[in-house]
């Protein structure tokens, strides 16, 4: 603006020498040197106005070439440093302790060091809506399938040596805090024989497991109420609960360490490519992933990581990621059209505090009826929950809490198995989601046969967490080793989904 | 200033060696050796790092830059020590399964234990067991091969998880001190449950690693007759765990000195308000400097200090307070003189 009254300014001086006489003489200057059309400008004197400038923009522009030569780390283009790689070998969707814990397999595992390139992509870094801090956090071996036992044996292993594991060199040990109280499940009679069956594949397997009876419990535990229960299954060793906020954050930081990339991001789409093959007495599509499209949080920015193998280990939202490839969008009737049995479920936990409570042996005690609670602390808090029932599914929309469940559903069974619990106050409660597989309520580990790149682990519905250290080491053994190896557990491949073969854990409730 | 004179001239050594290679590949380790001395030479050399002036840095400075660039290797290096330390302690505690099987398990604990430099004791018979000032021990309890051992002491040893397997099987192990064992755990607790019929004394006091979660695990120790848990540092509210563990165990003793049990330690809670009540005993009245520090770890902010103790002048406490907890504010009732 001012450049332009300036430049009017010198032209109107210009011109008056050109005009006559008679004009110049309107734009006499009557007002000092000053002529009309900059009176009202604060500025000072026009000339020494230019030429001031005109010093200033030559050093800006002196400046802007010096940065602009070669020595110099300026660039007109900026690129955004939270930027996932390029090109990188294994991309891992989610970064819950799933994901950490294969991250960090996989570069325990690898040959040399720098020998592959893992990229770990988690949409929130807050882990608003992430299943793995949301958990009670508890442990048990306490399962019907022999892999399950196992697999909570290894896990339970690689915790008591947590910080053999997981140590970073400098920083503070790893702290779990973890409450060896154990599990006590309770039967009635309808399915006392399915807890004994139980109990014997249990020890075969190692896990250390007491059967009690009702005069048992009631001697080792005097505040239960033992009506209704016919054996009691007590959990010795190896159970308990712990934090798992300190076990992602563990996992994290050792894969960190160990060179693993972090990127905060959602993936949005996948670029791949599709062949037809005959599978399952079918002709399917068969997609291979060539690359990973990892959309910047709030913004539009993107950027497209090509990749070798993708791991999908998003939890609840495991469904979305496979839907981006249009698995399950097929033909009803083949098996293109089978959509990916995980999806979220809303639980509840009420933490409820109890002057009278059990005191410091409270198990995790968990009631035919579906009823558990923990102790949380030694002040009288207690954490408890229920799982609802198959019609009642509450909406996995938000995780919005029902106190009316509480009171309907939970409190009442609460209260008739532990008398002391008819006077509670619940203080706080919070909703998480199980990544909760449609087809048996078990884990989903191996390589999906439709898409030839993508390895799963996920569907664990609620024990996620307890696994992720044997389930980590097992897939990193899947990938780099060509198979399984210190555990077997095919029996949890994506074939029985493709067959829709369940194989379910016979549970008592 | 040049780039190639802020950037010495070789590359940094790519690092090749990790924890888990050592073990397996110690030529892995030579080679880096080697390599680390082949580079050392131009250290000695004065290095063009500071390109304004001709003269090279201190000896120590650029030993310093030489070590930053094998971050690696320096990280190996400070992880040998505390390797070392945990590869003795696996050796300490490795299960004897031979011994066991051809010697009978009364005899492979015997040399377990005096082989941890503890000292036991057999059912039936009044003397222990020991290892001398030197470390040796007889071999007498091969006569005894069908003894079974009443009590052990594994006292500042270092028995784990691990270790006791060996003492599986013991039926009627009575007493099990394990005063001051650096590496009982709470696992270590939780795997008691092996002696649950027959165990009626432990000791664990000065155990750095025990919590409160372990000490939960406890509960399975249905004939237990005598706990110590003295000393333990990583109880938080050794008081409360007191009342905890004696309604969790009801036939118990529970003998837990070492900790300050006071009103004091138990009515504090984060940026309240805690009343002092003066006493006459001790010169600064019942301010230490232990409670001094004590609010500040509990987040205290402000302390008030009614019906002071009129014999301690008013001077002596701010000086305590303001010596040992700078930030504390305070106000005091009831005292001749000035407040804080």
């Amino acid at each position: 603006m001012l450049t332009w009254r300036r430049l009017h300014v010198k032209v109107r001086a210009a011109h008056a020498p050109l005009t006559s006489r008679l004009v110049t003489r309107q734009h006499a200057w009557t007002h000092g040197h000053l002529t009309s059309c900059l009176k009202l400008s604060t500025s000072t004197a026009l000339r020494k106005d230019f030429f001031k400038d005109v010093e200033t923009t030559f050093v800006e522009m002196k400046k802007k070439a010096a940065d602009a030569l070669p020595s110099s780390n300026w660039s007109p283009f900026y690129i955004n440093p939270n930027l996932p790689p390029e090109r990188a070998d294994i991309v891992i969707v989610g970064g819950g302790v799933m994901g950490w814990s294969i991250a960090y397999w996989l570069k325990k595992m690898e040959n040399s060091r720098n020998g592959m390139r893992v990229v770990v992509v988690e949409k929130d870094p807050v882990y608003t809506q992430a299943s793995t801090v949301l958990s009670a956090g508890g442990i048990r071996q306490q399962f019907s399938l022999p892999e399950n036992i196992l697999l909570s044996l290894a896990s339970a292993d690689f915790l008591r040596n947590v910080n053999e594991h997981l140590n970073v060199y400098n920083e503070d040990p790893v702290d779990l805090q973890f409450n060896q109280s154990g599990y006590l499940f309770l039967a009635n009679e309808k399915v006392a024989h399915i807890m004994e069956e139980n109990y014997h594949i249990q020890s075969q397997f190692g896990a250390q497991v007491s059967l009690l009876s009702p005069t048992q419990l009631q001697e080792r535990f005097p505040w239960i109420n033992t009506d209704g229960v016919a054996l009691a299954s007590y959990g010795l060793e190896n159970e308990g609960w712990f934090d798992p906020w300190s076990l992602l954050n563990g996992f994290k930081r050792k894969a960190i360490s160990l060179g693993v990339i972090p990127c905060t991001g959602k993936v949005t789409d996948f670029d791949y490519t599709v062949t037809l093959a005959h599978m399952y007495d079918q002709d399917v599509m068969v997609r291979r992933v060539k690359s990973v499209k990892v959309q910047m949080p709030n913004s539009p920015e993107y950027q497209p990581v090509e990749c070798a193998i993708v791991i999908n280990a998003a939890g609840a939202f495991s469904a979305k990621v496979t839907e981006m490839l249009r698995v399950g969008s097929g033909d009803k009737y083949s098996i293109d059209g089978i959509p990916f049995p995980v999806e979220p479920r809303k639980r509840y936990i009420y933490v409820f505090n109890c002057p009278d409570g059990p005191g410091l042996d409270t198990p995790f005690l968990i009631d035919y009826s579906g009823v558990y609670f923990r102790r949380e602390g030694l002040g009288g808090n207690y954490i408890g929950g229920a799982s609802p029932d198959e019609e009642n599914e509450p909406d996995a929309g938000n995780l919005d809490v029902d106190h009316d469940f509480f009171v309907e559903k939970v409190w009442p069974e609460l209260a008739h198995r532990v008398p002391s619990f008819e006077k509670l106050k619940v203080t706080s409660s919070w909703a998480g989601f199980y990544d909760y597989n449609t087809l048996d309520q078990n884990a989903i580990i191996g390589v999906h046969p439709l898409i030839n790149n993508m390895y799963c682990a996920t569907g664990f519905s609620g024990h996620g967490l307890q696994h992720s250290p044997g389930v980590g080491r097992a897939l990193a053994e899947l990938i780099l080793k060509g198979g399984f190896e210190t555990l077997d557990l095919s029996v949890f491949g994506l074939d029985r989904i493709m067959k829709q073969e369940p194989v379910l854990e016979r549970n008592i409730l | 200033m040049r780039l190639h004179d802020v950037c010495p001239s070789r590359p940094a050594v790519e690092p090749v060696m990790s924890a888990h290679f050592m073990a397996g590949q110690p030529w892995r380790f030579y080679r880096t050796l080697h390599r680390c001395g082949k580079h050392s030479a131009p250290l000695w050399a004065p290095a063009r790092l500071w390109s304004s002036s001709s003269e090279s840095p201190p000896l120590h400075t650029r030993a310093l830059l030489f070590l930053t660039q094998r971050f690696y290797d320096v990280e190996l290096l400070m992880g040998l020590n505390s390797e070392l330390k945990r590869r003795t302690v696996q050796w300490k505690n490795s299960y004897n399964s031979y011994a066991r099987q051809r010697l009978g398990m009364n005899i492979a604990l015997a040399h377990f234990v005096l082989r941890l430099k503890g000292g036991f004791r057999y059912v039936g018979q009044d003397d222990w067991f020991r290892v001398d000032k030197r470390g040796k021990f007889s071999w007498d309890f091969l006569n005894h091969k069908n003894t079974p051992i009443e009590e052990v002491d594994l006292s500042h040893s270092l028995i784990n998880f691990t270790g006791l397997q060996s003492l599986e099987g013991q039926q009627s192990l009575r007493t099990l001190s394990l005063r001051g064992c650096s590496q009982v755990d709470d696992w270590f607790l939780a795997r008691l449950h092996i002696f649950q019929n027959s165990l009626e004394e432990l000791n664990i006091s000065d155990c750095p690693q025990i919590t409160v979660g372990g000490l939960a695990a406890l509960r399975n120790l249905r004939g237990l007759r005598y706990l110590d848990i003295s000393s333990l540092p990583r109880i938080s509210s050794p008081g409360l765990v007191v009342i905890l563990l004696e309604e969790m165990l009801p036939q118990c003793h529970i003998v837990a000195t070492g900790y300050d049990l006071s009103m004091f330690q138990d009515t504090v809670e984060d940026e309240k308000e805690i009343k002092e009540q003066g006493k006459t005993d001790n010169r600064h009245g019942s301010i230490n400097k232990v409670r001094c520090k004590y609010c500040i770890l509990m987040g205290v902010k402000e302390v008030t200090i009614h019906h002071g103790n009129k014999a301690v002048p008013l001077k002596i406490i701010h000086f305590c307070f303001k010596k040992y907890s700078p930030s504390l504010t305070g106000t005091a009732n009831n005292w001749r003189g000035r407040l804080f």
